[in-house]
């Protein structure tokens, strides 16, 4: 179509279209500055991105960057340090929790929180898991649960489905001789000690903003001391489920929300 | 009537071509590149003019690189067409 023949409503809409909207005063997302620049190690698609994201975006909201402490665990997200612009402190496999506690009980000003993964916080510091929430620390713990070994190549976890192959479960989990995969959301939420129990995913726009919303509750409990906030998010490992990572959201939609519903466990009774 | 529009500007180089900003995006406006970015993945653009700015795409990008922009823009109420104008018309050029 050329200036010519056109009406001057289509005129002027083209008027507008060419004006390019790109200026700050019409940002209406960007990322969080509690996040860094530094370009993410992980696998295409890996819900971990989102996750961290997420974090710092709450973060950023409740202007508390400076007084916010993380653990990060062993596993693929070993490296969270990298990405969250705040303090933060290693931990041994499994015992992110127990770091965290430490970390809150002197400085119990901050807001401490503890990321980790199913086979890290499932697994090897189960132990430490229970105990925490049992004591009902006054922090936040992040469980990342994508049903299997993400860093070492895929092997079975404690939360890996029955039936799900992975390289120590070639034939699919048996659950006769390899166990029933571990719902610790649940079983921690029995404990008198959680405050807040929620399971999360992050695979569609939906999700995302309700992942955020948990998050971001748990928190403004932190902060008004109510106790241990533990929520659980529901990935996917695209590179260790052998899958594209569209088929491997599909997958989680599929077979994984199912077996781990989203929603709340344990709500705050006061 | 109020006109909505959108548009998102991408990190390209950050892009790992996951393609789940595509999915969610549900004015069908990304695409795959054909190119490659430097660290050898193809990545997102944006084929269509109809973004809406609704962030779908951000919220779900595992990298965080894309800047959502969004304008909504009031149109202009036409105050006299060409048809009705009975008297002599001055035009007056400010350049
Ligand atoms: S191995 Fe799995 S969990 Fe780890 S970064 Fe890759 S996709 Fe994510
Ligand atoms: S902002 Fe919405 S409409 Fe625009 S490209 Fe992203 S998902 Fe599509
Ligand atoms: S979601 Fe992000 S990383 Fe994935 S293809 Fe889209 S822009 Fe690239």
């Amino acid at each position: 179509m050329n200036e010519r023949t056109m009406t001057e409503e289509q005129h002027f809409e083209q008027m507008i279209e060419e004006e390019s909207i790109c200026i700050n005063d019409n940002i209406v997302y960007d990322k969080p500055e509690t996040l860094t620049d530094t370009p993410m190690h992980y696998c295409p698609g890996c819900g971990h991105g989102v996750a961290h994201r997420l974090l710092a975006e709450v973060i950023d909201e409740l202007d508390i960057q400076d007084k916010t402490i993380g653990v990060a665990p062993v596993g693929c997200s070993v490296l969270a340090y990298n990405y969250l612009n705040i303090d933060m402190q290693e931990a041994a496999h499994g015992r992110a929790s127990a770091v965290a506690t430490g970390i809150k009980r002197v400085l119990p000003d901050k807001f401490v929180f503890s990321y980790q993964g199913d086979g890290d916080l499932a697994a090897i510091g189960t132990g430490e898991t229970i105990h925490t929430c049992n004591r009902g620390e006054n922090i936040l713990i992040v469980f990342i649960n994508n049903g299997i070994y993400g860093m070492t190549g895929g092997q079975m976890a404690p939360t890996t489905l029955p039936g799900m192959k992975s390289t120590t479960s070639p034939n699919g989990r048996d659950i006769i001789t390899m166990g029933n995969p571990l719902k610790i959301t649940e079983l921690i939420a029995q404990l008198p000690g959680t405050y807040y129990v929620t399971r999360c995913a992050v695979n569609t726009p939906v999700n995302v903003r309700k992942a955020k919303m948990a998050l971001k509750k748990s928190f403004e409990y932190q902060k008004e001391n109510k106790g241990l906030c533990f929520v659980e998010i529901v990935t996917n490992c695209p590179s260790n489920w052998k899958m594209s990572p569209l088929e491997s959201n599909k997958w989680l939609e599929e077979n994984m929300l199912p077996f781990y519903p989203l929603g709340d466990i344990k709500k705050p009774t006061n | 009537m109020a006109k909505v529009k959108g548009d998102i500007i991408i990190d390209i180089e950050k892009c790992k071509g996951c393609e789940l900003c595509k999915a969610a995006c549900p004015q069908e406006s990304l695409e795959l590149s054909r190119k490659l970015n430097t660290k050898g993945y193809h990545y997102i653009v944006k084929i269509e003019d109809n973004c809406t700015g609704c962030t779908n795409c951000a919220l779900v990008c595992p990298e965080g690189i894309i800047k959502v922009y969004r304008k909504t823009e009031k149109k202009k109420e036409q105050v006299a067409t060409i048809s009705n104008v009975t008297g002599d018309i001055t035009v007056t050029v400010n350049s």
